[in-house]
């Protein structure tokens, strides 16, 4: 396993951050820790790098005890922050340079290994302008050339596309592929599910300190929900003589009068709601389940599973 | 304790890199501080009197505003500057995901304080020996006070810095401490003239006194003991807060 943890508690004075939290990450995996914010994802990420030490349990990463090999570990594995740090008066080619020789790399090689980065994450076309001037896409470009730097075996990214238009989202991910597809382990953290369904081999759901459900997305999919799903408008009151009749599916949301069913397959049922709405006033469709109904099952007060 | 030389001075060259290109934001301004007190004072204020310490008024200010300079440039890097660093920019969180230290980055930090202060130290007693106020060679045994003056303030001013919740602190700090320090520390006055008994103990308190005495003293040739009990203040307080500021920065960066 590149990252081992087992029974991670951090608490911060009475607060409880972490919850006695297990993990295993696979060489060569991408794996997501979903949650919504202050679940406890970046004070997990921050005790992986050893910047942050458990109150209790142990933590390895590729192999050592992060807490007494810190150095060791670090110099084998990259982190993208959620806020990018830079030098805002320096270029992305000095700020690499800076970076770099924290890692204690020297010329010629580190000049070799900045002007790969620079083409791999296209940062060439600003590469000499000061980063004050870039804009949030090429900024966090650079944020991770940065943790690619010392060419990390494990790359962690916090929220690496939060706040990014979908052209930078999708070139971003192209490149974590790449580098998935290269033998690097990827971790990182997410709260848009459509992120970590395209990205990550594996996710963790964490909610207030735990994980909550994990494992491969569309296994996840399938063990607390349905493959497909069927979203409708209705009222509560509605909704019972709509299903007069039609067996009722196990997983129901309801997110005030949109009605999502969960089931398998979608359908017979969907067929035998259409004949009840011959105009389609109910907006019906009929999509595939996605890691987003599964995180609201798992974390949302909002579902309602019937047993 | 963990402290890696190659890892510090990385840190230290981060600062070196963006000095570079911003020199002259920075330098320029603290720099021409000590020169307009020598003009003002020292050639102004200078003219009505007749002579002070057994030297011109100018040249009697010389030696205490060269640790001025010194201090000042230490000040700056390690309070406002250190302060943005740790809590607006994170640069000291993104520093910690490779395999930098908090005490790496401590000494980096404090090890570039005291080169910008003797950058500024320096520069100004240049200016000081070149308008003919520092008697040569002798008064060159200043050269090695001037980073023990940078490390003092920049030790001082650390702590502070790694203390205090708001940025708007800092204007204590420069004005109810380095301002007082910077008038009753020898620099304007000799202070053993004005002060008497008791007073005079209280003031070796000073921690600008000392590098000031020590600065006067090589410019005067009059190197004595006190010397040493200047010296030995100067390292031991610095030793004292760095070890404080050490246990302060791990508890800041990595919890």
């Amino acid at each position: 396993m590149i990252v081992e943890a087992r029974g991670v508690t951090k608490r911060f004075g009475s607060r409880v951050a972490v919850d006695g939290l297990d993990l295993d990450v696979a060489p060569g995996v991408c794996f997501g820790l979903l949650g919504p914010n202050g679940a406890g994802k970046t004070t997990t990420l921050r005790m992986l790098y050893g910047v942050t030490n458990p109150t209790a349990g142990t933590i390895r990463v590729f192999g050592l005890n992060v807490h007494e090999h810190t150095r060791a570990v670090r110099r084998r594995l990259g982190v993208t922050l959620q806020e990018n740090v830079f030098i805002e008066a320096l270029s992305p080619v000095d700020n690499l340079r800076v970076f770099g020789r924290y890692h204690l790399l020297r010329e010629p090689a580190l000049g070799q290994r900045i002007e790969e980065l620079i083409d791999f994450l296209e940062l060439r076309s600003h590469a000499d302008v000061p980063v004050q001037r870039l804009s949030g896409g090429f900024k966090r470009r650079l944020a991770i050339a940065q943790s690619l730097i010392n060419q990390p075996e494990l790359l962690i990214l916090d929220e690496p596309t939060t706040g990014l238009d979908p052209a930078v989202r999708l070139a971003l991910w192209a490149r974590v592929r790449d580098l998935r597809a290269a033998g690097t382990t990827v971790l990182l953290t997410t709260h848009y599910m459509d992120e970590a369904q395209r990205l990550c081999d594996r996710v963790a759901i964490v909610a207030n300190g735990r994980i909550i459900g994990e494992g491969v997305p569309k296994a996840l999919i399938i063990e607390h929900l349905a493959p497909e799903a069927i979203e409708f408008d209705c009222t509560p009151e509605e909704e019972a003589a709509l299903f007069d009749g039609i067996p009722t599916p196990r997983h129901r949301l309801r997110t005030g009068r949109r009605l999502i069913v969960y089931c398998e397959p979608a359908s017979r049922l969907a067929q035998g709601l259409r004949q009840r709405d011959p105009d389609d006033r109910r907006g019906l469709v009929v999509r595939p389940t996605n890691l987003e109904d599964v995180y609201l099952r798992l974390t949302g007060s909002t579902l309602e599973g019937g047993a | 304790m963990t402290l890696s030389i190659p890892h510090a001075l990385s840190v230290w060259r981060r600062n070196a890199a963006m000095y570079r290109r911003t020199w002259w934001l920075n330098i320029l301004p603290n720099f021409f501080e000590p020169v307009l007190y020598l003009l003002s004072i020292g050639i102004g204020v200078g003219a009505y009197i007749q002579q002070m310490g057994g030297t011109s008024y100018a040249a009697f200010l010389a030696p205490g505003l060269v640790c001025v300079a010194a201090m000042n440039g230490a000040s700056f890097e390690v309070t406002y500057n250190i302060f943005v660093r740790l809590t607006f920019e994170k640069q000291y969180d993104a520093m910690l995901t490779t395999p930098i230290q908090p005490d790496d980055v401590l000494a980096g930090e404090i090890l570039w304080a005291v080169t910008r202060a003797s950058i500024y130290g320096s520069c100004f007693f240049l200016v000081v020996a070149a308008w003919g106020l520092a008697p040569l060679p002798g008064a060159l045994l200043v050269v090695p006070v001037i980073p023990l003056a940078g490390l003092l303030f920049a030790a001082i001013g650390v702590s502070f810095s790694l203390r205090v919740p708001t940025i708007e602190m800092f204007s204590f700090y420069f004005t109810l401490f380095l301002t007082p320090l910077f008038l009753f520390s020898d620099v304007f006055f000799p202070l053993q003239e004005r002060l008497s008994g008791h007073w005079l103990w209280v003031a070796e308190a000073l921690p600008l006194l000392h590098p000031v005495r020590l600065a006067r003293a090589a410019f005067a040739g009059t190197l004595g003991l006190v010397a040493l009990w200047d010296l030995t203040y100067m390292l031991l307080v610095s030793a004292l807060l760095l070890a404080g500021a050490g246990r302060a920065v791990r508890r800041r960066l990595a919890s």
